[in-house]
């Protein structure tokens, strides 16, 4: 183990800015772009249904 | 054909792909995890403290894996862009669509890393050197990739044009991955070589293996998810779509 405590841990030998500049990015990123994605797929679901119901509803009622 | 081959081949109609795709992104998110946890604790936890960089090494956990697959991903998206182009086939096309805009993430989180490495230990945030400079190239030809296909309305098209752009750009990885040898750059040396022996510690080099199995894991997880979105997106128009589970109305 290379840290005797949370402080230490954290305070990176000095270089905190950078290394959790660079972990902490990288982290905000990976969480970021799988909601993005996720939001890409329900939006053109959603409209793929619309569109379907629509269809379905012209069918029915002419 | 043996029976393997043709099994093979029905995956890549959009309509045999989609839910095939659906079933295995959780594998892969599962094992992303699983390096994560595995690769952040050696990195932070086991592999020891640098001689002459002190903690501030540990970025490279992140940098060399992220660099790794933003020049692999690269590779992998101009190798479909190049079957879709040659076999006219839809699916590869799309998968070189999917990968564009991770590779660009992979890219820039490349530089923004080696950014807040090279500032401590270097001085600077940035210096026009050939590895980085290439590595800034690269990371604009994704943009310039989603920029061209943007551009184009008929996704066909957009295809064709951009595998052309994407195969044009192959030429940058070469030049990445050998600047450090080529020019004399401030850059350091490969960091992992096939054919000397290790000059770093195991666990540090365990480390950033796992984490590059991380991003590959990820990546692999994201592209399928980003894949399944622009398959409903380019065929709306058809049956198959339309009969969809989550599609029909109730």
């Amino acid at each position: 183990m290379n840290w005797n405590s949370a402080s230490e841990f954290f305070a990176m030998g000095g270089y905190a800015l950078y290394v959790w500049g660079s972990f902490g990015v990288c982290a905000v990123a990976f969480v970021v772009e799988p909601l993005l994605v996720r939001q890409r797929h329900t939006q053109i679901v959603r409209t793929l249904r619309r569109q379907v119901a629509a269809e379905h509803m012209e069918m029915e009622n002419p | 054909m043996s029976k393997q081959v043709i099994n093979w081949f029905r995956f890549a109609s959009p309509q045999a792909f989609y839910p095939l795709a659906g079933k295995l992104v959780p594998l892969f998110w599962t094992l992303a995890a699983l390096f994560g946890v595995a690769g952040l604790w050696l990195g932070f936890f086991v592999a020891p403290t640098d001689a002459t960089q002190g903690e501030g090494y540990r970025i490279i956990f992140i940098h060399v894996p992220a660099s790794w697959m933003s020049m692999f991903i690269y590779m992998v998206m101009a190798a479909w862009a190049a079957m879709g182009l040659s076999l006219n086939a839809r699916l590869s096309s799309m998968m070189a669509q999917a990968l564009a805009p991770t590779g660009a993430l992979m890219a820039f989180l490349s530089l923004w890393t080696g950014a807040f490495w090279g500032k401590p230990m270097w001085g600077t945030w940035w210096v026009w050197d050939a590895r980085l400079t290439s590595e800034l190239i690269l990371f604009f030809l994704y943009l310039g990739f989603i920029a061209l296909r943007a551009s184009i309305d008929d996704p066909r098209r957009a295809d064709k044009a951009g595998a052309i752009l994407a195969l044009v750009g192959v030429v940058n990885v070469p030049i990445i991955y050998f600047s450090v040898k080529w020019w004399n750059t401030l850059h350091q040396g490969s960091s992992v070589s096939l054919t000397k022996s290790p000059s770093m510690a195991m666990t540090m080099l365990w480390g950033m293996l796992l984490m590059a199995l991380c991003l590959w894991m990820y990546t692999i997880a994201i592209a399928l998810t980003r894949v399944r979105a622009i398959i409903l997106e380019r065929e709306a128009h058809t049956d198959w779509v339309q009969h969809l589970q989550e599609i029909k109305p109730s």
